[in-house]
């Protein structure tokens, strides 16, 4: 399957979700479920999305778990989304360097 | 058309395209380092505008999942999005028509979407549309800049980048959930459940896309029926 398809597919599938409501069903939603539901939703898929992920998509898995454990401190402390990025591929570059020299 | 109003809003969203610029590199260096060509992984962030939806369409697509799994997967993430469509409809004046709608529709981001709420006066759409521009510039520029990044910066340093967005979501994630125990509940189950289609035999087959989506809906349902949100905490 072509990437192409695939991103089409994506992108008309996040417009619709946007679209209908602004146009065709516009009224609001009632239930007390759906909203917590919905309010949920972000914070379950972000986690879902990064744990166990980012163990492996580096080199060596130590340095995956330095970057979530630097990541979780940093915003812990309410460090700025930036701020905690930058130094998660830091923490990354950092590690990757000690292993490369001791492998 | 306005353009007072218009420039007025592209003001207004320039903060938010310089931030997206950030995120979207992260984004965009990721989309690189597994694989997938500069300028396609720039059409990905200028036709989608969402996080993590690209990013698990990016997963998928990286693992060559199916059509479907890739439909549901953006459904799950994204269906905030219809909240926020909702809530935003609800303030537009019902005399804008259909076709200024579906073009806003296109870029009503999570933060697009905050600032467009927190205007006191009555929403137009030149504001609308000048809000819109720079978020969308930011995002598919970044993205170019980031993928540009990745296919060039020496291996270490693109291994680093490749965990920039998770970086993001961590930033994301922990201050609410470090607020709310019903957030870090959820969070915790979701993170359980996704660390079982990993690590436990016979759930670890299960492909990427559902994993996500079974993750996601689980920890989102379960949380919704134990810790509702307060009837005022409306579309948020």
């Amino acid at each position: 399957m072509s990437i192409y398809t695939c991103i089409i597919a994506m992108a008309l599938t996040t417009y619709l979700i946007r679209a209908l409501p602004l146009t065709v069903f516009r009224r609001s939603i009632k239930s007390r479920f759906v909203k917590s539901f919905l309010h949920y939703v972000p914070y379950a898929c972000l986690t879902a999305m990064t744990f166990p992920a980012i163990l492996y998509d580096t080199a060596y898995m130590i340095s995956g778990i330095a970057a979530l454990l630097v990541a979780m401190l940093l915003a812990f402390r309410g460090k700025s989304l930036l701020t905690v990025a930058l130094a998660s591929c830091a923490a990354v570059f950092i590690c990757e360097q000690i292993m490369a020299f001791f492998v | 058309m306005n353009w007072k109003t218009y420039t007025n809003g592209v003001r207004r969203g320039l903060p938010v395209g310089v931030g997206y610029f950030s995120v979207s590199f992260g984004f965009g260096a990721m989309a690189a380092s597994q694989g997938i060509r500069v300028l396609d992984a720039a059409l990905i962030s200028l036709t989608n505008l969402t996080s993590a939806g690209q990013f698990a369409g990016l997963t998928l697509i990286v693992a060559g999942a199916g059509l479907w799994e890739i439909i549901l997967t953006q459904l799950v993430i994204n269906s905030r999005y219809a909240l926020m469509s909702l809530a935003l409809s609800q303030r537009l004046d019902s005399r804008i028509g259909l076709l200024p709608r579906l073009v806003i529709a296109f870029f009503n981001t999570d933060e697009i979407f905050a600032l467009a709420m927190a205007q006191p006066q009555p929403l137009t759409v030149p504001f609308l549309l000048g809000l819109g521009l720079t978020p969308i510039l930011g995002w598919t520029a970044g993205t170019l800049c980031g993928a540009l990044a990745g296919s060039v910066l020496p291996l270490g340093i693109r291994t680093a980048l490749g965990v920039m967005l998770y970086g993001m979501f961590i930033a994301i994630v922990v201050p609410p959930a470090r607020q709310e125990k019903s957030v870090l509940a959820t969070c915790v189950l979701a993170l359980v459940l996704s660390s079982c289609f990993r690590w436990v035999p016979g759930l670890n087959g299960v492909s990427a896309g559902i994993a996500i989506v079974v993750s996601t809906v689980v920890a989102a349902a379960a949380c919704a029926w134990l810790f509702p949100i307060a009837e005022e905490e409306d579309a948020a």
